[in-house]
């Protein structure tokens, strides 16, 4: 089998006359997780729901484990684990029996059933609640739950629709752990808002607006391509003026320039320093300030990070 | 079939979960006992032509409840897309919910069984219709359940999906009862589409093919058009 695990080309699809998705191609290989970014409604959700089979698209077509989803939609639904947007699960049923229920709908029987179910249950911690009703748990809970059932066949490809939406940070974080886990071994689409997220679970990012395709490309390499590092310096005032200030630090490494920062506070004088390179000049920055008799009271890195990357996409994507 | 099988089983045993399977289960029971032992004395003879008289109109009304969920709340929760996206087919889906259904329907069926046996313990009872009647109330039934589940399939509220199988299973029991009113070549039509023309000569102990179509009939139907309905959705 080829390392290409979901191919889709030109997927389509309209809502009447709105056109939810137009155009996506992408492809994802073994072992990649990949964030799905986007602003509500931008098509990420429609692009998972394709890629399961649960809708088909207008136009286009996509390939999940080397089946299409026209041709063969049982084979694309077996090598997926699918968890849908908030987690739907049948709330009056226990965690363990559901668990069965899906394990069997998966072709899972006897004592193959049995391996399946304790795996997810030790993967996932659901130990200690197999017993209560999904009803009774707690978010975070019902979210194991959700990725256990996923799991419970051990499908090559898994496809989470905003797995940690609704979480708090602890649940969040744990989950956002497990998946980092699960990604071990198989091929994972997430869907999120959460920037942060994608910049420490994922190794590609798509960026989705208006149903477009904007971005394809590392975290990192997205962080690059926006725009240079930034270092704030913040300094106490004493009797140093914003001039002298200046003429520090612009002969620190190869900066580039130093502005001063608008509204500097009773005391402290905020510069920012823009070097000509990708270059960290924190380190140089501090020995001028020491030799320079400066004293300093902060000193930050600031990269264009992914969020502002996102909105320049997914704002001027219309234009 | 396995798929059949598994999803039906989940659904059985979800209603046991909840209280829709006993609400209808007690509400059925006392309904039944009431008319039938009300007059069971009047009429001081040992039948249970009484008893699938009442209960072929009780479960035109009871039933609806039962299916009214199957589908709709599925899709208000968004669980049919968990459902739909492991590896069954929408026909595969239909028909194990139909089987799910059923399953309880055949329970409430069974809890009937005491009636025609205390009746027998009373006098001389002919079971030959008694058992064609139940036969009768199970394809009845089959039909009535079709229909709640095709009327389940059209929305994702539960209360239009009662209502609306309601008013198709009360419309097919009641059209042998309307014909007074029509002219009549329509008439034998209408009587001919009627539930309950096709149940009452079960219940006189007469197995007749075309009975048994009619009910065949109907519940394909119906289980056909809630497929449609179901697989619609994916080229909304």
């Amino acid at each position: 089998m080829s390392d290409v695990m979901i191919e889709a080309r030109d997927l389509t699809k309209h809502y009447g006359t709105v056109a939810a998705l137009q155009n996506a191609t992408f492809r994802v290989n073994r072992g990649e997780v990949v964030g799905f970014l986007g602003p509500n409604g931008a098509g990420k959700t429609t692009t998972m729901k394709i890629l399961t089979c649960f809708i088909a698209p207008s136009g286009g077509t996509a390939r999940v484990a080397g089946a299409d989803i026209f041709e063969d939609p049982i084979a694309v639904r077996r090598a997926i684990g699918y968890l849908p947007e908030n987690t739907p699960l049948y709330t009056e049923m226990l965690v363990l029996e559901y668990l069965e229920f899906a394990g069997k709908m998966r072709g899972l029987r006897g004592s193959e059933l049995q391996a399946g179910l304790r795996k997810v249950v030790e993967e996932t911690s659901l130990g200690d609640v197999v017993g209560k009703s999904i009803g009774e748990l707690s978010k975070g809970f019902r979210q194991r739950v959700g990725l256990a059932q996923a799991l419970i066949h051990e499908p090559p490809v898994l496809i989470l629709d905003e797995p940690m939406s609704g979480l708090d940070p602890n649940q969040a974080a744990e989950i956002r752990e497990l998946i980092r886990e699960i990604g071990r071994e198989r091929t994972v689409i997430l869907s999120t808002h959460n920037l942060a997220e994608v910049q420490v679970t994922c190794s590609r990012v798509l960026i989705i607006s208006e149903g477009r395709l904007v971005a394809d490309d590392t975290p990192d390499d997205l962080a690059a391509r926006a725009g240079k590092p930034r270092f704030v310096v913040t300094l106490r005032k004493d009797d140093h003026s914003a001039a002298d200030v200046r003429a520090v630090f612009s002969s620190v490494g190869n900066a580039q320039t130093v502005t001063e920062v608008a509204a500097s506070s009773a005391g402290e004088l905020i510069v920012e320093v823009v070097p000509k390179g990708n270059d960290d000049l924190r380190a140089d920055i501090f020995r001028a300030a020491v030799s320079a008799d400066l004293v300093l009271l902060g000193l930050e890195q600031r990269g264009e990070n992914l969020e502002d990357i996102f909105r320049q996409l997914t704002t001027k994507a219309g234009a | 079939m396995r798929n059949i099988l598994t999803i039906g089983g989940r659904q059985f045993r979800s209603y046991f979960n909840g209280p829709v399977a006993y609400i209808v289960i007690c509400i059925v029971m006392l309904t039944l006992g009431f008319f039938f032992w009300k007059t069971f004395f009047l009429f001081g003879r040992a039948s249970a032509r009484e008893m699938f008289r009442w209960l072929s109109l009780i479960l035109v009304f009871a039933l609806p409840a039962l299916t009214m969920g199957l589908l709709a709340e599925e899709k208000r929760t968004g669980t049919i897309e968990l459902l739909i996206t492991m590896p069954v087919t929408e026909a595969q889906v239909i028909v194990g919910k139909f089987f799910g259904v059923l399953g309880l329907y055949s329970i409430l069926l069974v809890l009937t069984v005491p009636y025609p046996i205390s009746v027998s313990t009373l006098g001389d009872l002919d079971w030959g219709p008694v058992w064609s009647g139940y036969l009768g109330l199970f394809l009845q039934g089959s039909a009535v359940l079709a229909l709640g589940l095709m009327a389940s399939s059209w929305t994702s509220n539960q209360l239009i999906a009662l209502f609306v199988a309601l008013t198709l299973s009360v419309f097919f029991w009641v059209l042998d009862k309307l014909l007074a009113l029509l002219p009549s070549g329509a008439a034998s039509a209408l009587e001919w589409m009627s539930f309950d023309y096709h149940f009452q000569s079960m219940a006189r102990g007469v197995i007749d093919l075309r009975d048994l179509l009619f009910f065949f009939s109907v519940t394909l139907f119906a289980l056909a058009v809630a497929f449609r309905a179901l697989e619609s959705r994916r080229w909304s």
